[in-house]
């Protein structure tokens, strides 16, 4: 099927050097530096307003540097129009022309180029059928629903072999099954077309199945570059591990430093942890622990990191596991993802290793959701 | 970063740029140009006249001195300005029946109506009709031999033809006639823009259709209410062709566009005529303030929808 | 007594499930109802004596005319020069429209697009042409244009319902540019098609609708205006209902029925545009600045 598509343009390397984009006194985006090798897929991860769009509106030219340089190999580019870039985009909302069938939508960037008419007649064809849209291709983007257009959009952007594609949370518009299975075609597409991608999203799960290296932003500035594997089991502070999934995220001071292990007390609880930056005693820090890190262990068996007795108060049901609230003598909660089948009420014990718990500077980058229905005086879980 | 590059931040960004860039910013680049023929437009045929009439306002005309001397000569004469009076005596009454009588109308027809695109057609048809020739049909049909005063008499609700032409009546009904279906659709398109979950919610909470109308609706509704009120008396202030037709224009209905209308073409006094057009404005925003300070004792916020 | 209506959810849930909706009528609605019959036999009333009367040949305290007869028709025709009547408002209005969609839509993209210092000065002078009524700036106007040698004649007139033109294009566009999604210019951009380009294949025929929807405006808002024409006029840069107006006031021998006569065809052309007009745009836009169309 995609032996007849033509190579994306090849280049070595796309470098960002100290991009930044500032409106008069607010920073949008500070210091982002990032090479990117052809073919990779990046993705530029954080919450709204953390400064991804902005960083993918200036790679498009879309919106001018106020710091910074962007280079494709030896030459220049942040000065070159948009229009003259030859990047492919997918915005968020397709963008598709609206009084333009799917085939002229998609013909529209060869037009541009002044490309032979019986050219753009063959690779429009080859692009709708790399789509699967064959039987949309003279509708309007009206009559088509919203899964088409995210295609019909798709197809626009790879239909140009562009050097690099540029996508700005393409799936965020579609229902939650269809988002899953756009995913998968879009890793697929890229790997088949050899395509260099940028892709911007706010949703953890979707960065980390898609990206060869994800870079995590916050105000404006980069808090971490690396490949998922990274990221997942060792986030640089307690904002990326927040982000990340580390829905246990206790408030704790350093009470004793044990080489590469920091002892940390957890409001009255002992704990062993991997410390991620340099920490000395008394500084306040973050102890981060995954919910799937924390085991459900035979009661008197010890754990070098974290061990704890708890009630569980609230289970949710998740398929093959479950995920459940555990209050602790000390007051507090952790979140545990286990495939025991815990009920509300039961007394564990629940254990983590040292590697697996990590402690972070409290920069106080981390909020949480208070515990609805419970008076905050309220001592949890009955018998001590 | 390559060895050999400097650091990034003294590669010059494009030097022609930055000014560019930060002008940008604010919004200020090349497509303001596309502006260009609308402020020349709105300066040299609306800011320039009013400024123009102003001068001439406070220039000396004929049998005037000093520079108000033509306000003067206004407020001193009671046959011009006893037209404040007549003038509002007109247009408040007209406008308060126009905007109140389209609160219930424009309440009920509110969201899907059956029969609401003719109703609305209907009403648009004087309007797009125009003053003059609804005053001419009102001549006829509210003339002593018109056929409203012969139906009237025909059911014995009266003896006699009432007069209804060349009076405040005629005047009154012709601002009526045009001035509600301008009100009826303003307010309409503000019931249609409160959204309709908040009703929906207020009735889950056990309220009435009144105590939803008096509670959620109308304090909605109320800035729309004082807009509509602000541009319904404003075209009723300035009526003009209908008092010429179907009232007394040199005795009752001798309302203040008149005046200023025939010291320009009758008496060629422009002086005079700018100041009485000014005084025209100026009585305008008076009410306009006042109504819009009037509404502030109301709710002070959104409709909660398109607004 | 619980008063039921039409929009009560209770009675809309109720009625979802009918095929035929039920109309409790209410004291209320009586009231609503009786309104509107009363408005409409205003209307009609005042519509219809005018129609009848220029057909009559002698109307004398009757409940009808005494006969019937097309001949004021012809004679409405050559008394008031209707010719030329027609060609003038056909003119007017034609330039008016023409210069208030040239000068208004860009204006109303850059309105819609950008946000700049000064922009809401700028607002709100665009606003006052169409808050203030006409004879109160027509005045200053008219005395300005005269003064300037403009009135009196074609240009004068142009001029002058220019006035309250451009603003009610700009009111129209903005809200409608608005809406058109900006990521369309930067995806066509992205597409590597310059600013012609994009002003050109997507931008124009984007903003067709509303263009035809603004012009309508104002076509009937002009054809329409009395007071701007009247003060800016001369003899022969009449526009139709100036002319009414004049033929009604003017001393001498003329026949109520011919002016009647221009009324009616006055009257038909108003009316058929105004049915033209309803095919592209909502009655409330042809009388109120709405944002938004309400929906029917």
């Amino acid at each position: 099927m995609t032996d007849t598509v033509a190579p994306a343009k090849q280049f070595g390397e796309l470098r960002l050097d100290g991009v930044g984009r500032s409106f008069g006194e607010a920073n949008a985006l500070t210091d982002l530096s990032l090479t990117i090798k052809q073919g990779e897929f990046i993705a530029l991860l954080g919450p709204s307003g953390c400064g991804k769009s902005t960083a993918l509106n200036c790679l498009a030219g879309l919106l001018p540097l106020t710091h910074g340089s962007i280079w494709q190999d030896d030459k220049r580019i942040d000065m070159t129009r948009p229009e003259k870039r030859g990047f492919g985009m997918v915005f968020q909302n397709y963008a598709l022309f609206p009084h333009m069938s799917v085939r002229r939508n998609v013909a529209f960037g060869l037009e541009m180029r002044k490309t032979p008419s019986a050219e753009i007649k063959q690779r429009v064809a080859e692009a709708i059928e790399l789509v699967h849209l064959e039987d949309q291709a003279d509708k309007l983007p009206g009559q088509l629903s919203g899964g088409q257009q995210q295609r019909v959009a798709i197809a626009r952007a790879v239909v140009l072999h562009p050097p690099l594609v540029l996508m700005d949370e393409p799936l965020s518009n579609l229902d939650a099954k269809l988002r899953l299975e756009m995913r998968t075609q879009i890793r697929r597409l890229h790997q088949a077309l050899d395509l260099t991608t940028v892709y911007v999203t706010h949703d953890q799960e979707e960065a980390l199945s898609l990206a060869d290296r994800l870079v995590v932003l916050r105000l404006g500035r980069v808090q971490q570059i690396g490949t998922p594997r990274e990221l997942y089991s060792r986030p640089a502070n307690a904002f990326v591990a927040d982000f990340m999934g580390y829905r246990n995220l206790l408030k704790a001071q350093v009470t004793g430093i044990d080489g590469k292990r920091v002892i940390a007390n957890v409001s009255g609880l002992e704990v062993h942890a991997t410390g991620m930056s340099d920490l000395a005693v008394g500084d306040a820090i973050i102890v981060g622990v995954r919910p799937d890190d924390l085991k459900v262990m035979e009661p008197g068996a010890t754990s070098d990191g974290l061990q704890v007795d708890g009630m569980v108060e609230v289970v949710e049901y998740q398929g093959r596991e479950i995920v459940a609230e555990v209050r602790l003598p000390n007051r507090l909660t952790l979140t545990v993802r286990t495939d025991e089948d815990l009920r509300p009420g039961t007394r564990i014990s629940i254990a983590a290793e040292a590697d697996r718990t990590l402690a972070f500077a409290d920069d106080n980058t981390v909020t949480r959701v208070p515990d609805l229905g419970v008076p905050a005086e309220a001592v949890a879980g009955g018998d001590s | 970063m390559s060895v050999g590059t400097l650091p990034a931040s003294v590669i010059p960004a494009d030097p022609r740029g930055a000014w560019r860039h930060r002008m940008a910013d604010r919004g200020i680049d090349r497509t303001l140009w596309l502006l260009l023929p609308a402020v020349i437009f709105v300066v040299a045929l609306f800011v320039y006249p009013f400024l123009y009439g102003l001068s001439l306002s406070l220039t000396p005309g004929k049998g005037t001195t000093g520079i108000f001397g033509n306000y003067v000569k206004f407020f001193a004469d009671p046959y011009y300005s006893s037209t404040i009076w007549l003038t509002l005596r007109l247009a408040i009454p007209a406008t308060l029946f126009n905007t109140l009588a389209a609160v219930p109308f424009a309440y009920w027809m509110r969201g899907r109506f059956p029969g609401k695109r003719a109703v609305t057609t209907m009403l648009v048809v004087p309007i797009t009709l125009g003053t003059v020739l609804t005053a001419e049909g009102l001549l006829n049909f509210l003339g002593n031999a018109g056929w409203l005063n012969r139906f009237l008499m025909l059911i014995h609700v009266i003896n006699a033809p009432l007069k209804l032409t060349y009076n405040y009546w005629g005047v009154f009904l012709s601002l009526i006639l045009s001035g509600f279906p301008f009100a009826f659709l303003l307010i309409l398109s503000y019931t249609s823009g409160i959204d309709p979950t908040l009703e929906r919610a207020a009735s889950t909470l056990g309220a009435s259709p009144w105590q939803r109308f008096m509670r959620i609706t109308l304090p909605l509704l109320a800035p729309g209410l004082a807009t509509t009120f602000s541009l319904a008396f404003v075209m009723a202030f300035s009526v003009f062709p209908s008092a010429l037709m179907l009232g007394n224009p040199q005795g009752e209905e001798h309302v203040i566009a008149i005046a200023a209308y025939e010291q320009a073409y009758t008496y060629y006094n422009y002086n005079y005529s700018s100041a009485i057009a000014m005084v025209m404005g100026v009585v305008e925003l008076l009410v306009i303030a006042a109504v819009q300070a009037l509404r502030r004792t109301f709710y002070i916020g959104t409709t909660g929808g398109k607004g | 007594m619980s008063s039921v209506s039409v929009n009560d959810p209770a009675v809309d849930s109720v009625n979802r499930g009918r095929r035929t909706p039920r109309i409790v009528a209410t004291p209320t609605q009586w009231i609503v109802w009786g309104g509107v019959i009363a408005f409409m036999i205003f209307l009609l009333g005042t519509v219809g004596s005018v129609l009848v009367n220029s057909f009559g040949s002698t109307w004398f305290d009757s409940w009808w005319p005494q006969g019937f007869t097309t001949q004021w028709y012809g004679q409405a025709w050559t008394q008031f020069d209707l010719s030329q009547v027609f060609m003038v408002t056909l003119e007017v209005t034609g330039a008016v429209l023409l210069i208030s969609l040239l000068i208004g839509v860009p204006a109303s993209y850059v309105l819609a697009r950008k946000n700049f210092p000064g922009k809401g000065l700028l607002n709100l002078l665009f606003l006052m042409p169409i808050m203030v009524p006409p004879i109160t700036y027509g005045i200053p106007l008219a005395t300005a244009l005269y003064r300037f040698g403009l009135a009196g004649n074609m240009s004068g007139v142009i001029l002058a319902n220019l006035v309250p033109s451009v603003p009610f294009v700009i009111m129209t566009m903005t809200p409608f540019v608005e809406q058109l999604d900006p990521s369309l210019e930067n995806s066509a951009r992205m597409c590597g098609a310059g600013t012609g380009t994009i002003f050109r294949r997507i931008l124009m025929p984007l903003l067709v609708p509303g263009m035809l929807a603004a012009g309508i405006l104002v076509l009937v808002r002009t054809v329409g205006m009395f007071e701007l024409t009247f003060l800016t006029s001369g003899n022969s840069s009449q526009t139709i209902v100036v002319a009414l107006f004049n033929s009604m006031n003017a001393a001498g021998i003329r026949a109520q029925q011919s002016v009647d006569a221009m009324a009616v065809m006055y009257m038909l052309m108003m009316l058929i545009i105004l049915l033209v007009a309803l095919k592209f745009v909502n009655p409330t836009q042809l009388v109120a600045r709405v944002k938004e169309a309400p929906q029917d």
